[in-house]
């Protein structure tokens, strides 16, 4: 274990930013949900880092139930994406835009 | 070893990431992903997370990329999506500074000290005994209940998605008004 842990923050903190800038920017909702996969794998990274720094499994234990969590949230989201697709061919992020005040 | 382990799956998890939000087409990006996915979890197996490793392969870059390139494909979006419009006038640069802001933020507050706090709570990572082990018996005591809850939800999700997903044939039985 001879990198440090900071090193591992440093890079999980880039990958959470490069999703965010990501999720911020592209229109494509398919591109957008990759996004918050991308931050989601950051925060996992973040905790198994921790595990490893506190020496604590529960940081381990964590990172389970949001692979758990991720995996319940791209079936819903999926699901959600195919049925606006259904009703129009070619919906960005921006195309759904009905509930606007 | 240890630093060229990490240099080359951090090289590996940030092209990913970029690949997956600067490349046009969905495809590349999926594909990206998995990049990033497979980069993250050789991170994992450095750092004795030997567990989540394994399920981070299977369940992430197995199922979840799988998923993705069957919607994609399904759905016949795999065509380019134009980025040069622009619906939300100054919303790119304001996202590209917002990202610069929370880096510099995070490294800003974090120069003096990354953690603190209560060592070992939950069990010791380095106790005798293999990764798994260790996983599975904080699992099933400690956090026996958030593991059941865990099942209810995955019970949920399906549900969900079945319900959402489904084409009703007679048409209008469920929200289907439009169609």
């Amino acid at each position: 274990m001879s990198v440090p842990g900071a090193w591992y923050l440093g890079l999980a903190a880039m990958l959470f930013t490069i999703g965010g800038v990501g999720l911020l920017v592209r229109r494509n909702v398919l591109i957008m949900f990759m996004c918050v996969e991308l931050m989601l794998n950051a925060v996992n990274l973040t905790f198994v880092t921790y595990a490893r720094m506190l020496n604590d499994i529960g940081g381990q234990v964590v990172v389970f139930f949001v692979l758990v969590v991720a995996a319940a949230e791209v079936v819903v989201g999926l699901a959600i994406i195919v049925s606006i697709f259904r009703r129009r061919a070619d919906a960005t992020a921006d195309d759904v835009s009905l509930l606007r005040g | 070893m240890d630093w060229a382990v990490f240099l080359v799956a951090a090289a590996a998890v940030l092209s990913g990431a970029l690949g997956v939000i600067l490349s046009a087409h969905p495809v590349h990006s999926a594909l990206s992903l998995v990049l990033t996915l497979f980069g993250i979890a050789v991170l994992f197996v450095a750092q004795e997370a030997h567990f989540l490793a394994a399920v981070q392969v299977i369940v992430y870059a197995g199922a979840i990329v799988v998923l993705f390139l069957f919607v994609i494909m399904l759905l016949g979006v795999d065509r380019s999506e134009n980025v040069a419009t622009e619906p939300l006038r100054g919303q790119r640069p304001i996202a590209y500074l917002a990202g610069i802001g929370v880096i510099a933020a995070v490294f800003l507050l974090a120069r003096t000290t990354w953690v603190s706090g209560a060592e070992s709570v939950a069990g010791a990572a380095d106790a005798p005994g293999g990764n798994v082990e260790k996983v599975a018996s904080s699992l099933f005591t400690r956090y026996l209940l958030a593991f059941e809850m865990t099942s209810v939800l995955l019970v949920i999700a399906v549900i969900g998605a079945v319900v959402l997903a489904r084409h009703s044939p007679s048409g209008g039985v469920h929200g289907s008004e439009e169609r």
